[in-house]
């Protein structure tokens, strides 16, 4: 009797907690317009804030999951060797490598975003898609070392020993054992590299300045600056930008808090 | 025969030894690749930044290519700005009230969670979700719940006649602070419960249970029991909050822009206007560089609280 009241009261907690995301929707499905005519429940649903943001958006949205892509695809790359160093070998380095991490969290995005605008400007990587992948790797990398190394300490060094007896050299020991042994934690690292991407916005501010190039977190911000008028259509496009939350959050649960503790310098 | 064999020994020493040789290389280029990346995307912008901030680096630089010293000029020019005082006013204000706020709750719910009851587990993790989402889509989200004449906040609290006319959330400055501390502290929620959640089920039941014979029930317990657990948690979380609230910057610029009348305006924002909008970059640099300053303050405090943790 009583774990149902509690069952009653975490619903509560949870109903008041996403009530902006089921705004979202609700508002997404409404005749366009101001809010003023949205009522608690979508009615008369309407799709015509989905078909104005796919045609204004769409290409936007494509952008995005390419970056998004391609960030996970380098951060991972980069980042599971150096996490099985920082795990495996003993060494000084790993010390001043995870006090190098540790100091990485505080530098503001502002700053990096500062340095690439200079640099991209004179190497011509402004308004570009590499551009915004190689700067959105300032957030996957280091996150990404540190869900791998956290898993891979736990790692048997029996494991990679026994590979090397067979004369397996140690790049090979590593592609061979360490790395499917690891496939959940890539798989958490992976999928918040991309969230990452698909959620950066500052980047996409300031280092794009001609439209070629647009995510659509950018593509957002843009309908908000103007005047909105049409708030379904804002609405739709947000919770097209928020499906990959959405789907992570249902498909992949038992990945999400592990990110969420892992990320967290242990 | 005694030769043949030494030989062979020796030849095997040295397979062994340029064995290693390749070993300690292979170790090398396992980390290179990240290390070359952080030095890229962390270090060189900390140089870069830390140059900047002492040259008078404008707009005419990307043409002229030329940005001339000036020492501590940009700092001086930035610090006695009238907006200065506000900007670090409204950082403080920022930082201290989201974290406090998202602390206490997600404190109170991660204590919530700890009762064992039906699909607990599901909904703590659908909690997560606030903090999933990208934050400009947050920002547009509650800028339509908070809009003055048609928000449903405004005509909601019309309705219950908790107020007469409707409140301007975001326009006006002496609220749009509090309004914007409020969506970060949404925000900022799912990610405190599920750390300290984590932190809540690392206690084990035997302590409550000693502690129960002892008395120690209630407020006694979460007070000598819980809460002296859980400071190892609460000092890591408190000390990345700190961190990453005082950099923030998508939810102002998403919600009010820094406005109205800069009421909103905050060292980042600030930075980010510097730099980008007015295309002063040595400015730009030289806020971000206090910000960095103030961040790595609270770092060597956190550093030095756990380095005495781990003494004792």
């Amino acid at each position: 009797m009583r774990r149902t009241a509690y069952t009653v009261i975490g619903v509560l907690i949870l109903c008041v907690m996403l009530f902006p995301v089921y705004w979202m929707v609700n508002a997404s499905l409404q005749p366009s317009g101001n809010t003023l005519t949205a009522g608690f429940l979508p009615l008369h649903p309407t799709f015509s804030g989905y078909k104005r943001a796919l045609d204004e958006q769409g290409g936007n949205l494509v952008t995005s999951m390419i970056i998004a892509a391609g960030t996970v695809v380098l951060s991972l790359a980069i980042a599971t060797p150096c996490a099985y160093a920082l795990s495996q070998f003993r060494s000084r380095w790993v010390s001043i490598g995870l006090l190098a991490i540790l100091i990485s969290q505080m530098i503001p995005g502002i700053v990096i975003a500062n340095a690439l605008y200079t640099a991209y400007e004179r190497i011509g990587l402004l308004n570009s898609i590499p551009g915004l992948i190689i700067a959105n790797c300032a957030s996957g990398i280091p996150f990404a070392i540190l869900i791998l190394r956290s898993f891979m300490l736990s790692l048997p060094p029996s494991l990679v020993e026994a590979a090397r007896v067979d004369g397996a050299g140690l790049f090979r020991a590593f592609v061979a054992i360490v790395l499917p042994i690891s496939k959940n934690s890539l798989i958490t690292a992976g999928l918040f590299s991309f969230l990452f991407s698909w959620s950066d916005f500052l980047f996409a501010l300031t280092l794009t300045t001609k439209g070629g190039v647009r995510p659509v977190t950018l593509g957002i911000y843009q309908y908000l600056g103007t005047q909105v008028q049409n708030w379904n259509a804002v609405m739709a496009t947000a919770v097209l930008s928020a499906v990959p939350a959405i789907v992570l959050l249902v498909a992949a649960q038992k990945y999400i808090a592990a990110g969420a503790i892992g990320g967290a310098v242990k | 025969m005694v030769t043949l064999t030494r030989t062979r020994v020796a030849g095997r020493a040295k397979v062994r030894g340029r064995h290693h040789r390749g070993e300690s290389l292979t170790k090398v280029l396992f980390v290179l690749p990240a290390a070359l990346a952080m030095l890229a995307l962390f270090g060189y912008p900390v140089v870069k930044n830390l140059l900047m901030s002492l040259q008078d680096y404008g707009l005419k630089t990307f043409f002229t290519g030329v940005a001339p010293w000036v020492g501590l000029q940009n700092y001086k020019t930035v610090v006695t700005d009238k907006l200065f005082s506000d900007a670090m006013l409204n950082t403080a204000l920022f930082t201290v009230g989201s974290i406090a706020f998202q602390f206490a709750i997600g404190l109170g719910l991660a204590l919530f969670f700890r009762n064992r009851f039906p699909l607990s587990g599901v909904l703590r993790s659908l909690l997560l979700l606030p903090w999933l989402l990208p934050l400009i889509v947050s920002s547009a989200t509650w800028r339509s719940i908070l809009e003055q004449d048609s928000g449903i906040l405004n005509r909601t609290l019309q309705a219950l006649h908790v107020i007469n006319d409707p409140v301007p959330w975001l326009n006006s400055p002496s609220v749009a602070l509090i309004a914007v501390i409020g969506v970060n502290i949404w925000i900022g929620i799912p990610f405190n419960v599920t750390l300290l959640y984590s932190g809540l089920a690392e206690i084990p039941d035997e302590l409550y249970e000693a502690g129960q014979l002892d008395g120690a029930t209630g407020w006694r317990a979460f007070r000598y029991i819980t809460w002296p657990n859980l400071r190892s948690v609460a000092s890591v979380l408190l000390m990345l909050g700190v961190v990453y609230t005082i950099k923030v910057l998508d939810i102002i610029l998403g919600l009010t822009g820094g406005g109205p009348a800069n009421a909103t305006q905050t060292l980042a924002t600030q930075s980010y206007q510097k730099s980008f909008v007015d295309f002063r970059f040595g400015q730009g640099a030289a806020l971000s560089n206090i910000l960095i300053a103030i961040s790595f303050v609270f770092a060597i405090f956190y550093l030095r609280g756990t380095r005495r943790a781990v003494d004792e």
